[in-house]
Order: structure tokens, then C-alpha cells, then sequence
């Protein structure tokens, strides 16, 4: 809402406050003022100037010559202006003057023929191109005949004005109005809202004789008021009129059309103007339109209605969308005599959905849309006739031609100071509450203890208690509330053991180098299982925006890779990232099964100190570390067993299991994956946290420190190369029995000097024994047992 | 015997004077004082001296020996130090080479923020509460007061699923769940979470995005104890010095609704670029709960009462480290990533 603070002065005494304070003041109280707008702002020496002649410039096609009277003297401009002509007043920038943008006019030669100024377009004002008249839009601005020649075009036209830009919240419709603004700035400055008079004199004939009014929709059109004007001269509003259009934004038309949106910005209330004689039958019937009944609106686009559209028809065909846009058939033009103002009350659900519907929304709708004032109806088809008599020379015919079921009391509100001051935490006297309601202008009566508040229709927005509670605190000031903490009993507060967790992931993630990344949520349809362990029905967006974000992830690592390959893209070779998100399965509710996963994506070197010779690029074993270091964290017991998953290197990949169930997977990506992302090697893991935390960690209670020494003896075995290492540490365990402490691979050798198809692994077995120092052939005792059962394996040990 | 001796030892001490290393000190050590040495050989050719002798030329013997001894060891000690010095000369690296690099990740900044947010209000005794991002329309819209129909829950602004299932648009469903789980009991809770809205990406829009809510239902909790509040995450937040400010707004599950703002955290309140020349910076929203939203969550309005409030971590982080664009959270460039390896403390 554009709020002109030369109009509004019309309605209440804004105390002469600089704008910005006034728009500071209208903030603090609870409509925030986006911008304050100066209109005169780098605007100076600007004149009513008088085209004496005008002649074609010798030298240039489209310039011309003008001697143009500009008060003090009669000095000669160049305009290139297609408008142009001899007896116009123009707006003249003179030789100092100043235009928006700090653009400086000074006397000039084009074409070898001197120009003292500039005449100027509404544009080089500062005005908006699509605010400006149509007739205008390409040249200059005419001004009207009787403008005084020399005089300042500033403030003799109302550029002289600050127009507040209000950012209204969807309950405050009241304020799409220059009234409903008027209200809120009195209550503000304590001063009384001033209604414009309305008076004019009727004709003796009713307009009930010429026209006749007919409801289907009641409950949709609960009232419907038609005034019919007469003898009227379509032709250019007065100038304040223009501008005062043009500072709330509205394009000027002509004056009944501008008569209407004026009192539209007045009050509030949408009004539509038809042409009495192109509604042909001298009938105005409302009713929902009929399946593909077609209308011309007047933005020229023809519109097929649904059933669920409310249309003004002649009797016979609409004539226009109810509430939305009038119809190109009924439309005013200059040979326009007689109109029909139309002021209307429809239902807002109707309004919304129609606009919706038809995706057309208009100063109109997105008034009616929220709810208009039904007690502003009436006075505003008054007021239209008023200012067409005025303006248009009509002569109003007597009475209105109505329908009206509507319902219009005002709401009674019942509230008690010691409620308002509770939910306040404040102290306000019942004095200030009052006072406070009188310049709200809602009429209260105080008894016992109580007050009695009648909202006007205008704030259709207060309905309960706590609305007047918000009242009085937003106009007493929310800088007196004072500041407390809840008395409420205090709980310790904290993270659940789920949430704990999650931070200990993040926390052993990071300290592993990885550095956390977020992704979307939506995929595509194609990348929405990618490398998902459990893959499930498709959950689709039922309007996505685009293909590439339609569908909801099975798995993070799809845009976890995306994430990857932007970075190498970017010459980062060496990426290790880390995400936890959920991915979105279907299950047997209706609700998705969501489930937090924690997913890796490393590719490049995992250590790179190069100037000692030590550089590491990542391979599988790097994150099968991290993951065996995370269920250490989180005391879990993680099983690793190979498997193949799409877009994994089939000899490189493993599910990751806990008692049993895969919760996971790990693995390097398949060669034709990472050619598709433009990635080398990368090493990707995902599992379920939710399946990881599953089960409470067990409280920790320490094992004796060792008294004994533990004794360490080494075995080499040659291998087939398939035989997994796993296999050997699951038999050399079994073997070993309870003395047998810890076993470890230290060296694996797949080289020259073995037979093909063979591999070299030595492990490294501790033994120990927590109640005593073990002998030596205690120790081969068993070690024996352990080489006996390698060799009885089909091992070979390594001389 | 007596001039021999004297001579032995006078040629003992000039070899010692004359050893320049440790190794040669040793040659010397063992030339006079070894078991073939001459002080020994003296030694034992005592036996043909006369009995009367022996013991005064006994003396004299262990009198060189112990001077030779003694004058030796003096040497050694300065030998073996000219021999550590010269290793550690010889030792010497450059100190200017960089270390072995710490591999070490961090945090989004995200997470930064929201856990930075919820540790502040866990000290105040919150507790934390998460609900699913795939939400029913009910809790997501019409138990917070939107009914259907409200212009505020437009399909064109909400991804849907179904008609009774949509991504959800704000992390406000988790305090409508939360509320009726607890079956009319106190509440004290902070809702951090993703959420989704159907806008185009770009440099102040993200059609995924987060916040981080607190909701507090008590008896008696009035406006005021939502001021309090506000006022010490602001300055636990954005610094002590921070003044908050209240100013009405409008939210269907709150009423009355505010907006807080903070004083500039960069200028102060003077006005600069960060505050667009106001001092004052918009961080969040917030209310009392609406009595239709504690009721239809069971909560009897006229007993129990509360207050809510939410904020958008990426604004917070936006504004707190000076980025520009909305989308750097989720393209995971590493090099903005890694900028928030650092603490501030």
C-alpha cells in the first residue's frame, strides 16, 4: 500500500511530522513502512511552460523548435517529443534544473540551434513509465489549459509530497485504504479520523426506472448497490486527481474509470464502472457462470469460467468477473453517457478462488480476497457518484437500485484489564486502556471490572481477547513491557541419547578430517534410489518446480557426489565430506518411514605431506578405518561383508552389518560411475544412525590395566589369493583360544617372488593371560595349535 | 724410579692436553692408565723395590695415577661436550618446514549456528525436540491455525505430496506434535530442523532451508518472560552489549505476534551497511500462542500459556559472517566450508 501524506493530511492531522518520523512512528506501532518515498526528491526549477510555436528542426527530423513562454520570459527549446505542439503547457526543466538520477540541465546547442531547458516527459520526473497516462506514455506530459505559466510544476501539482510504502500483514487489510490508514496514524497521534462529506444533488428520476437488479448467488453476493449516472463527458481527471492516482500507484485512465479506483484507494471498497448502453438489456443479473461460458476481461484476454465463478451478466451474458476485472463489452470509453457504478460486498472464498483460478489478480480481488469493510459499501458508491457529478458533469439519478442480506453488526469483544495486564506481565491503568480504546475509535463501556469493546467492521482482524490485548500493548508501546524469565518449574533440560550420539558422530567425523556438508532433499527421479541399500516406491512432489528437484533421496550420496565433483571441477582435487540427513522411504503409513542416514564421499590424497616423502591417496581401507573407529565410539560391534550395489566397484565393495542386519555399505565407485561424475578414485559409505543407535551403549566400566606381560609371536602364511584375511583371523581366533588376546595383520605381499595366484599375509598374535606371567611353552603350546590348524586350512607358511 | 715417574706423568698429561676427540682421549686412557699400561707395569714392578720402599713409592704412584685420572676425566668432560655440540650443530633442521598437517573437518556452518542456539537455551533448561520433515497438512497447517482455505497455505507455496501430505514449511508441526504428546503439561522445547518452501533458488531464496524454533507453555507466562528471554539469547548470541526491540507483526499461531530486532551488532546502532542504515536488525518472530492453537492441542487457554518464537539459522549465519548468498550452504564448496574450521570465543 502506497499511503500519499498530502491525501491522507485530507483525512486526519498528521502534526506536520517529518515523513520518516511519522513512517518510524506507523513501524513501531505495528504496520511496517517498507520505504520512504520522496517525490519531489532531485527534482528543482522546474516550470509551467506555454508552446507559443513549435517548427521543425532544419538540421533533425524529429526535433522541433519551440518558443515556449515560461513566465519570466519567452526562451527557445528543442524537443524531440512525437507529442509536441504549438499552444500545450508543458512541464519545463529550465537551464539549473535539477532531475532524478543528479541529472543537471544546462543550456545546450543540438544541431547548431540553442535550447534553453527541457521539456519533460513524466518518466524524466521520476514517475514510473506504466504509471503514467497511455496518451502520454510516449512523449510529454500535457498539463491542463488553465496551469498558470511560470509557476512552479512542483508544488502546483502535488510533487511536493513523501509517500509512505506499507508492508501489511495479511490481518491488516483494514489499511489497504487511505481511511483504514487514516485510523491507524489517528490512533497513533491521538487525533479523530475526519470521513469525507458526501452531497450531491439527485436527479429526479430513479435509477431504479432505468435499471433492474437481479441476485442468484446471495450467499456469495450478499450485497449489491448500483448507482446510475447520466449526461456525463468521459475525459482526463483534474491534475491532483493524476497524481494523487499515481502516488498510490494506479494509472490514469479517464475520470470515471479514475473516479473508481480513486474511491477504491479512498475506502477500500472495489467499485466497477459499466457502460449503461453496452449493457444493452438495462439489467444486472449476478449468478455463478455457466461450464466454458466465455468473457473478454478488460485486459483483453478471453477467459473460459468455471462453475465455481461468480459473473455480472446483462441478464443474458456476463458482462464481468465478479470482484476480479470488468468485461471489454461493457467497458467505458469517450463515448460513454451514462454508467452504472457498481459497489458490491462477495464473499471472500469466492473472490480467492476465482482469481486463483484464472491467475488474475487486481486491486479488486486482492481486496475482496482478504475481506472488505461491509459497512463501507454503501458510502463508497456515494462517494463515486459524488466525485462523477463533480468531475464528469453526470447527474446522479436518485436513489440506488440494491440487493442486501448482509449481516453487519459489530463485534463485541469482552476482555478484563487484570487479563490484559497478565498476559502483558505489565501494570497498565485501566485509564490508559481506555484512553488507548477511545483512539482506536472502538466504542467501550466499562463495567464491573470488565470491558465491553465494540470493533468496528473496518477490523474485521479482532475477533478475540487476545486482539485487544495486542491493541493495547502495540499502542501503549512494546518498549514498556518489561523483561522476565518464565516462573514456570525449571527442567534440567538436555539432549536425548539419540541427539547425544549424533553429536558424537559429528564430532568423530570432523576430528577424521571430514568436513560436513548439507544437500537437498529433492532429487530427481533418476538419482533418487542411486545407490540406495533399500530401495522403495517413489515419493513424488505433486507440483515440483523442476524434474531435477521432484522426487525425495533414498540416499545422501548422490548429491553428496554432486558436491564432490563440483569441488574437483574447481581444480580441489583431495574432498572429504561427510553429511547426516534423512532419506525418505515409503512404509506402511501414510506419513514416510524417514530415516537419518550418515553418508562419506572422499576422493584425491587423504594425507599429502609431501616434502617428507609421505602422501596417501583414499582408498576403501581409509573409511572402512573411519567407520571401525565410529563403532568403537559408539560401542558397537560392525560386521563388514562383501557385496555388489549399482554404481560400486564389485570387487571393491561391502555391506556394513550389526547383529546381523545390513545397516550399511562402503565401497569405491565403479569405474564407469566415476567417468559419469568426472571423478578419479572415491570412496563413498552410507549407513543408518537410526540403526546404529539403536541400542544403548552399555555403562563403561574399566578392565584391570595388565599386571603380566603379554607375549607376541609373528606366522607368515602363503595364501591362495581368494582366501579373504578375515577368514584367517576368524580361524586363527578359534584356534587360539582364551589366551590369545589381540591378532593383526601386519604385512600382506602379492608379488614376483610367490607362485601366481598366490599372496603372502603375516599376522602378528598376542598372548596373554591376566592371572600370570605365561611361560614360553605355554605359549607354544597353543601357538602350535594355531600354525596346526593354518596348515590343516590349506595355508602354507612362509620359510 | 721417582724421575720415571714423573716423566710418565708428564707425558701423560700432555697426550691428554693433546687428545682432540673423545675417541683419542680413550687411546690416552688406555696407553697409561690401561691394565698394560705403564702406571700398572710401575705397579707391579714394586715387588722388587726394598719393603721400605714400597709403600712411600706406593703413594707416589696413586698420586700420578689419580692426577692423570682426574686431569683425564676433566678433559673428557670437555671433549664430550665439543662432541654433543657438534652432533647437535650437525642436527640442525629448518624449523621454518611446514608441519605435518593435522588432518582435521568441521562443522557446517549451519550447524554451527543451530547447535550454538541449542546449547544457549539447554542451559536455560530446554529440551530439544525434532519431528518429521515430511508432515501431515494438519499439523503442519491447520493445528497451528491456519484452517484450510487460509490464504497463508497456498499449494503454490508448499510442496505437496498428497492433499493431505506436504514437505513441511516451517518446524512449527513439531510444537503442535510436541504439545499434544504432552496432553496439557508444562512445555519447555527448542525445534531445529529443515524445512521446504516452493520458491526458486537464489541468492536470498532456497527452496530448503532451516529453523529453529522454541516453544514455552506454562501458568502465567506472560509477554514479558518472551522479552526476557529474547533479550539474553540476543546478547548470549550477538554480544552483551546487544538492546533488543519488539515491534507488532502478525502470525496465525501467535497472538499478539512480534518481530524482534537486535541493535547492530557491527555499528552499534549508528547505522552502516549490515543494518541498511537503521541500526536495527530484524531476527526473528515471535508471540503468544494462540488460544486456538493450545486448544486444539488439548491445553485448557485459560489456565495455561506461552509463548513461541522462530528464526532462520541461515539468516543468523548470513548476517554473523557477512555471506551474500544463500546458496553457498548447499553447494558444499570446500573452500567456503572450511572457513569455519576456526572457533570464536
Amino acid at each position: 500500500m502506497l499511503v500519499s501524506i498530502k491525501w491522507l493530511k485530507d483525512y486526519v492531522n498528521t502534526q506536520d511530522l517529518p515523513p520518516a518520523e511519522l513512517g518510524e512512528k506507523i513501524t513501531r506501532a505495528g504496520i511496517e513502512v517498507d520505504a520512504v518515498i520522496d517525490r519531489s526528491e532531485g527534482l528543482s526549477n522546474i516550470v509551467v511552460g506555454h508552446v507559443e510555436s513549435c517548427v521543425k528542426h532544419p538540421e533533425a527530423d524529429k526535433l522541433n523548435i519551440c518558443q515556449v513562454n515560461v513566465g519570466e520570459e519567452t526562451t527557445q527549446i528543442i524537443c524531440g517529443a512525437p507529442n509536441i505542439a504549438a499552444g500545450q503547457n508543458v512541464i519545463v526543466a529550465r537551464p539549473g534544473a535539477r532531475l532524478p538520477g543528479g541529472m543537471k540541465i544546462k543550456k545546450a546547442k543540438l544541431r547548431g540551434e540553442e535550447s534553453n531547458g527541457m521539456i519533460c516527459s513524466l518518466q524524466e520526473l521520476g514517475i514510473e513509465g506504466k504509471l503514467v497516462p497511455k496518451a502520454y506514455a510516449e512523449g510529454i506530459y500535457v498539463l491542463p489549459e488553465n496551469a498558470e505559466v511560470g509557476s512552479d510544476v512542483i508544488t502546483n501539482f502535488d510533487l511536493d509530497d513523501t509517500v509512505l510504502e506499507l508492508g501489511l500483514t495479511p490481518n491488516r487489510a483494514d489499511a489497504m485504504s487511505m481511511l483504514g490508514v487514516a485510523y491507524e496514524v489517528g490512533a497513533i497521534l491521538e487525533e479523530r479520523v475526519k470521513l469525507p462529506e458526501i452531497t450531491y444533488k439527485e436527479a429526479e428520476d430513479k435509477a431504479s426506472s432505468m435499471l433492474t437488479l437481479n441476485i442468484d448467488s446471495p450467499e456469495a453476493n450478499p450485497l449489491y448497490v448500483a448507482k446510475v449516472v447520466r449526461g456525463i463527458e468521459v475525459k482526463e481527471s483534474p491534475m491532483w486527481l493524476q497524481q494523487r492516482l499515481m502516488a498510490a500507484g494506479v494509472r490514469p485512465h479517464n475520470n470515471v474509470v479514475d473516479v473508481t479506483n480513486y474511491v477504491l484507494m479512498e475506502y477500500g471498497q472495489p467499485l466497477h464502472a459499466f457502460d449503461y448502453d453496452l449493457l444493452e438489456t438495462g439489467n444486472i443479473t449476478v449468478r455463478h457462470a455457466k461450464k466454458d461460458e466465455l468473457i473478454t476481461t478488460l485486459d483483453g484476454n478471453e477467459r473460459k469460467l468455471s462453475l465455481n465463478n461468480l459473473v455480472i451478466t446483462n441478464g443474458e451474458k456476463p458482462v464481468a468477473l465478479a470482484g476480479v476485472m470488468g468485461g471489454a463489452n461493457s467497458e467505458v470509453s469517450k463515448d460513454t453517457k451514462t454508467v452504472v457504478i457498481e459497489s458490491a460486498y462477495f464473499e471472500s472464498g469466492s473472490i480467492r478462488q476465482t482469481s486463483k483460478e484464472h491467475n488474475l489478480r487486481s486491486d479488486a480481488s486482492s481486496r475482496y480476497e482478504k475481506g472488505v469493510d461491509p459497512n463501507r459499501v454503501i458510502p463508497a458508491a456515494e462517494r463515486a457518484a459524488q466525485l462523477l457529478s463533480e468531475l464528469a458533469g453526470g447527474e446522479v439519478l436518485a436513489g440506488s437500485v440494491i440487493f442486501d442480506q448482509l449481516q453487519r453488526e459489530e463485534k463485541v469483544v469482552n476482555v478484563s484489564p487484570d487479563f490484559i495486564n497478565s498476559r502483558l506481565g505489565m501494570k497498565i491503568r485501566f485509564d490508559d486502556m481506555l484512553d488507548i480504546l477511545n483512539r482506536l475509535q472502538f466504542k467501550t463501556e466499562a463495567m464491573n471490572n470488565q470491558l465491553m469493546i465494540s470493533v468496528p467492521t473496518r477490523r474485521q482482524d479482532i475477533q478475540i481477547e487476545e486482539d485487544i490485548v495486542e491493541e493495547i500493548a502495540r499502542l501503549y508501546g512494546y518498549d514498556e513491557i518489561p523483561s522476565t524469565l518464565p516462573e514456570t518449574a525449571t527442567s534440567p533440560g538436555g539432549l536425548s541419547p539419540y541427539q547425544q550420539k549424533r553429536r558424537i558422530v559429528r564430532n568423530y567425523m570432523e576430528g577424521a578430517g571430514l568436513l560436513q556438508a548439507t544437500t537437498y532433499s529433492l532429487t530427481s527421479e533418476k538419482s533418487a534410489t542411486q545407490f540406495a541399500m533399500k530401495q522403495t516406491e517413489l515419493t513424488r512432489l505433486l507440483m515440483p518446480m523442476s524434474e531435477e528437484r521432484s522426487t525425495l533421496r533414498q540416499s545422501l550420496l548422490p548429491h553428496l557426489l554432486e558436491s564432490v565433483s563440483y569441488n574437483t571441477a574447481r581444480r580441489i582435487d583431495s574432498v572429504a565430506l561427510y553429511e547426516t540427513g534423512s532419506v525418505f522411504l515409503k512404509g506402511q503409513d501414510e506419513l514416510l518411514n524417514e530415516e537419518e542416514h550418515l553418508a562419506i564421499a572422499v576422493t584425491g590424497l587423504w594425507l599429502d605431506n609431501s616434502w617428507q616423502g609421505e602422501k596417501k591417496a583414499v582408498d576403501f581401507f581409509v573409511v572402512k578405518g573411519i567407520v571401525e573407529g565410529l563403532a568403537v565410539k559408539l560401542d558397537v560391534e560392525l560386521d563388514f561383508e562383501r557385496g555388489e550395489l549399482d554404481g560400486l566397484h564389485p570387487g571393491r565393495t561391502a555391506f556394513i552389518t550389526l547383529d546381523g542386519r545390513r545397516i550399511g555399505v562402503i565401497g569405491q565407485l565403479h569405474p564407469n560411475e566415476q567417468k559419469a561424475r568426472d571423478l578419479k578414485t572415491t570412496i563413498v559409505m552410507e549407513l543408518s544412525l537410526a540403526e546404529l543407535f539403536k541400542e544403548q551403549t552399555e555403562a563403561l566400566v574399566y578392565t584391570q590395566v595388565p599386571r603380566y606381560p603379554s607375549i607376541t609371536r609373528d606366522v607368515a602364511l602363503v595364501l591362495s589369493k581368494i582366501v579373504e584375511a578375515g577368514t584367517i583371523e576368524k580361524l586363527i581366533r578359534s584356534a587360539g583360544g582364551k589366551l590369545l588376546k589381540d591378532v593383526r595383520v601386519f604385512d600382506l605381499y602379492e608379488g614376483d617372488n610367490l607362485e601366481a595366484g598366490k599372496k603372502s599375509v603375516a599376522f602378528s598374535l598376542t598372548y596373554f593371560d591376566p592371572e600370570k606371567t605365561l611361560t614360553d611353552e605355554e605359549v607354544t603350546a597353543v601357538h602350535e595349535k594355531v600354525v596346526a590348524a593354518l596348515i590343516e586350512s590349506g595355508a602354507e607358511l612362509r620359510s | 724410579m721417582e724421575a720415571q715417574l714423573n716423566e710418565l706423568k708428564t707425558h701423560a698429561l700432555d697426550k691428554i692436553a693433546a687428545a682432540s676427540n673423545v675417541k683419542e682421549l680413550n687411546a690416552v686412557r688406555v696407553a697409561y692408565l690401561g691394565k698394560k699400561g705403564p702406571i700398572t707395569d710401575l705397579l707391579k714392578g714394586m715387588g722388587k723395590l726394598p719393603a721400605e720402599e714400597r709403600p712411600k713409592m706406593g703413594a707416589l704412584v696413586n698420586v700420578v695415577r689419580e692426577e692423570v685420572t682426574a686431569r683425564l676425566e676433566e678433559r673428557m668432560a670437555i671433549l664430550e661436550e665439543q662432541a654433543i655440540n657438534e652432533k647437535l650443530q650437525s642436527e640442525t633442521i629448518d624449523i621454518t618446514l611446514p608441519g605435518r598437517p593435522v588432518k582435521s573437518g568441521n562443522a557446517h556452518p549451519l550447524t554451527r549456528v543451530i547447535e550454538e542456539i541449542e546449547d544457549l537455551f539447554i542451559s536455560m533448561g530446554y529440551e530439544i525436540e525434532e519431528g518429521p520433515e515430511v508432515e501431515k497438512d494438519y499439523y503442519n497447517f491447520e493445528a497451528l491455525n491456519l484452517p484450510k482455505g487460509h490464504p497463508a497455505r497456498d499449494m503454490q507455496d508448499s510442496f505437496y505430496i498428497s492433499e493431505d501430505i506436504l514437505l513441511r514449511t516451517h518446524t512449527s508441526p513439531v510444537q503442535a506434535r510436541t504439545m499434544e504428546a504432552k496432553g496439557g503439561e508444562p512445555i519447555k522445547i527448542i525445534c531445529p530442523g529443515k524445512v521446504y518452501r516452493r520458491d526458486n533458488d537464489d541468492a536470498t531464496h532456497s527452496h530448503q532451508f532451516t529453523q529453529i524454533e522454541g516453544l514455552v507453555i506454562g501458568e502465567d507466562i506472560r509477554m514479558s518472560d518472551l522479552k526476557g528471554t529474547l533479550s539474553v539469547f540476543a546478547k548470549k548470541m550477538f554480544g552483551e552489549d546487544r538492546e533488543i526491540r519488539l515491534r507488532p507483526s502478525f502470525f496465525p499461531f501467535t497472538e499478539p505476534s512480534v518481530e524482534m530486532d537486535i541493535s547492530c551488532f557491527k555499528c552499534g546502532g549508528e547505522g552502516c551497511n549490515v543494518c541498511k542504515k537503521t541500526g536495527w536488525i530484524e531476527i526473528l518472530g515471535a508471540g503468544m500462542v494462540h488460544p486456538n492453537v493450545l486448544e486444539m492441542a488439548g491445553y485448557d487457554s485459560k489456565r495455561l500459556t506461552g509463548f513461541a518464537f522462530g528464526m532462520g539459522p541461515e539468516r543468523i549465519a548470513m548476517l554473523k559472517y557477512g555471506i551474500e548468498d544463500i546458496r553457498h550452504f548447499y553447494t558444499n564448496d570446500v573452500r567456503f566450508l572450511s572457513q569455519f574450521q576456526r572457533t570464536e570465543v
